[in-house]
């Protein structure tokens, strides 16, 4: 049984432009220790997901408008809020994007970091602080006795990362959420926060949901990959079949305009149009007015991506009635 | 003058004070945020500045173009020193250079249309006649792929890719020789990168425009860059031609830096050797004695704890600033 089983998740935000349906009809799981990586571009739903199971969509104008999300046996879609709060913060935790908006500044390090054990764990608070300041070791912040005692706006951004990820780690979660971890870091620092998940999720058995917008921070992390487009899963399967043998247009297409795979001085290659508007309904599939191998077909009739178990499946009609072959990308 | 000094930056300083008292403010130190750099710029170049937050690469473009004085240094631009010119004469030959700034949401005015934006640039340096303002405007818009129909619309009706499209129009509006982009792509889509790293790249080959290219994202750069400096606390480490700095990188910071690029290749991706840094950048207002880079070095030396090490020239196309360039780089190939 996977840990962690999502069916069929829709949220739509109803604001006044219309219905914005962020998430619809997204379905994956996540099995024990593995790191699962969604990648999609700004708007294509991926951290709208996330959010939907830990109960962070802001209610109104989200709303959840179906899907179960079971984690060990809980739907946390579905579950009272005591319930939620009794898992989210103890066996599944996150870390987002921004490591100073989403730490508190008026509060020491330490007394955001011991607030979770003292809320899920029948501990004293000298007990506590002991498990922080080892927890901050273990993330590799130097001299952890001194710096607990410090405010959030005393460490640099990947420090302030690290401050994270120990904060969402102290409880020993069975899932860790990572949305973007490291957009707002630097190059060097990204590589050295990645090291670090893969280092404390290998000591811990525990799994990992990676959100990127960067291919190359997944390639390397996960071992499976999601590809989101518009609100849908659009490809799904193990990481080295997603990159060297695309089967939705949108994922060949979307490798094919990385820059750093491609010749220099040659035109970049561009995926032409733009994502389509969220609050529009789109009659067929959502990529057929930017992808090259449409035809009317695709135009209409719902696609959805049937994914069973682990095997590498697309949304694509096109590809699974084998009507196109997809070459790779030349980068093997 | 000869052609390879379009632009011509000598060991140029800004630094910025940090002062401390309510009544009587005193200075108790300061950033240094460019701390001599020399650069010279071909017409018609585009060079890529690299570096991490911090590092002083935006705070480099800025004082290029006057938008924050420099303690001392001089910046000549075809021929005329630009760290001379102030006042009324200093925005008068802004003209000639023009910066692209990183967030299109936050660099244009959202109560005013694109009309109004694109004409307010183009009048402000030149009379053009008013029968003729619109057609200029739809001009400009079309040279940056926008159709000119969507001239009365607002910021907020455009995407990211599209109002960085806008504010490249505004920059190009007065014909400007030199444009200093900083992170103009990094608020944007991986899909919609291409297209503005496309634009530019074909702007500045049809215009002859000089280009400075700010990011942080190296992979970006090399793409549309002529040669690529690294930049670290306040200096340049590395300058090089692009293919040379991103395949065959000297100084050790920009070796750690190339091999940080998650590369989207999982195969390869989990091959590889990382060159994995400790720490972080050390602070720009306290920068450790000798090179920089020192405290983070895989290979530091007694040597490098002593002097700042200079720009010197190897295998005759790169310059580097490290103390053990040639010890690094003759065997490790």
């Amino acid at each position: 049984m996977p840990l962690l089983d999502v069916r069929n998740l829709r949220t739509y935000f109803h604001t006044r432009g219309g219905i914005t349906r962020a998430v619809d009809g997204v379905s994956f799981h996540v099995d024990k220790g593995e790191t699962l990586g969604i990648v999609g571009e700004s708007g294509s739903g991926k951290s709208v997901t996330c959010y939907s199971m830990m109960g962070l969509i802001p209610q109104p104008p989200g709303r959840i408008e179906g899907g179960e999300a079971i984690f060990g046996g809980t739907d946390l879609l579905s579950c009272s809020d005591e319930e939620l709060r009794s898992i989210r913060g103890r066996r599944v935790a996150m870390i987002f994007q921004d490591p100073m908006t989403s730490l508190n500044p008026f509060m020491r390090v330490e007394d955001q970091l011991i607030e979770p054990l003292m809320i899920h764990q029948d501990i004293s608070k000298a007990d506590a602080i002991k498990r922080a300041i080892e927890s901050l070791e273990e993330v590799g912040v130097p001299e952890a006795e001194k710096r607990i005692r410090s405010y959030p706006h005393e460490f640099s951004g990947g420090m302030r990362q690290r401050v994270m990820i120990a904060m969402a780690l102290i409880t020993k979660p069975e899932l860790l959420i990572a949305d973007e971890p490291t957009t707002a870091l630097d190059v060097t620092v990204q590589a050295q926060i990645l090291e670090l998940i893969a280092n404390l999720q290998k000591e811990r058995g525990m799994a990992v949901v990676l959100i990127s917008h960067d291919l190359g921070v997944v390639a390397g992390a996960a071992d499976r990959i999601m590809v989101m487009y518009s609100g849908k899963v659009v490809e799904t399967g193990e990481t080295e079949s997603v990159f060297y043998n695309p089967r939705h247009p949108y994922n060949r297409a979307l490798q094919k305009s990385i820059p750093s795979l491609q010749q220099k001085g040659e035109e970049l290659y561009t995926i032409p149009g733009m994502p389509p508007d969220p609050t529009q309904i789109v009659e067929g599939c959502a990529f057929a007015p930017r992808c090259e191998f449409a035809d009317e077909a695709c135009k209409s009739g719902l696609y959805e991506l049937k994914a069973s178990a682990s095997e590498h499946a697309t949304s694509c009609k096109r590809t699974q009635n084998k009507e196109i072959i997809l070459t790779p990308n030349a980068n093997g | 003058m000869d052609d390879n000094s379009f632009l011509q930056v000598k060991d140029l300083k800004t630094h910025f004070s940090i002062e401390k008292g309510l009544l009587f403010r005193r200075q108790v130190g300061s950033v240094k945020a460019v701390d001599g750099v020399s650069l010279t710029l071909a017409r018609g170049e585009i060079l890529g500045l690299v570096g991490e937050s911090g590092c002083g690469k935006s705070t480099l473009g800025r004082s290029i173009l006057q938008l924050v004085k420099q303690k001392s240094g001089s910046v000549t631009l075809d021929g005329k020193e630009l760290t001379a010119i102030t006042g009324k004469s200093l925005r008068s030959s802004r003209a000639d250079f023009q910066m692209i700034f990183q967030d299109p949401y936050a660099s244009l005015n959202p109560r005013m249309t694109i009309y109004d934006t694109l004409s307010e640039a183009l009048q402000s340096h030149k009379e053009i006649p008013s029968s003729e303002v619109s057609a200029a405007v739809g001009s400009l818009m079309t040279k940056v792929g926008l159709s000119p129909r969507f001239m009365r619309k607002y910021p907020h009706e455009f995407s990211g890719g599209q109002r960085q499209r806008i504010a490249i129009a505004r920059a190009l509006a007065v014909e400007p020789k030199l444009i200093v982009a900083d992170e103009p792509v990094s608020a944007l889509d991986v899909s919609i990168q291409s297209q503005i790293i496309n634009l530019l790249a074909k702007l500045s080959r049809e215009m002859d425009l000089t280009l400075i290219f700010i990011s942080h994202d190296l992979s970006v750069v090399k793409h549309i860059s002529d040669r690529i400096a690294v930049m670290y606390l306040g200096n340049i480490v590395e300058i090089g031609p692009a293919e040379e700095v991103f395949h065959n990188p000297l100084h050790p910071y920009t070796k750690a830096l190339v091999s940080a690029i998650p590369v989207p290749d999982p195969k390869k991706e989990k091959e590889r050797k990382r060159i994995l840094l400790s720490g972080d950048p050390p602070s720009p207002i306290n920068p450790p004695v000798g090179c920089a880079f020192h405290p983070r070095c895989p290979h530091v030396e007694e040597e490098c704890k002593k002097a700042r090490p200079e720009l010197e020239p190897f295998n005759g196309k790169s310059q580097a600033a490290c103390v053990r360039l040639q010890a690094l780089n003759t065997n490790s190939i």
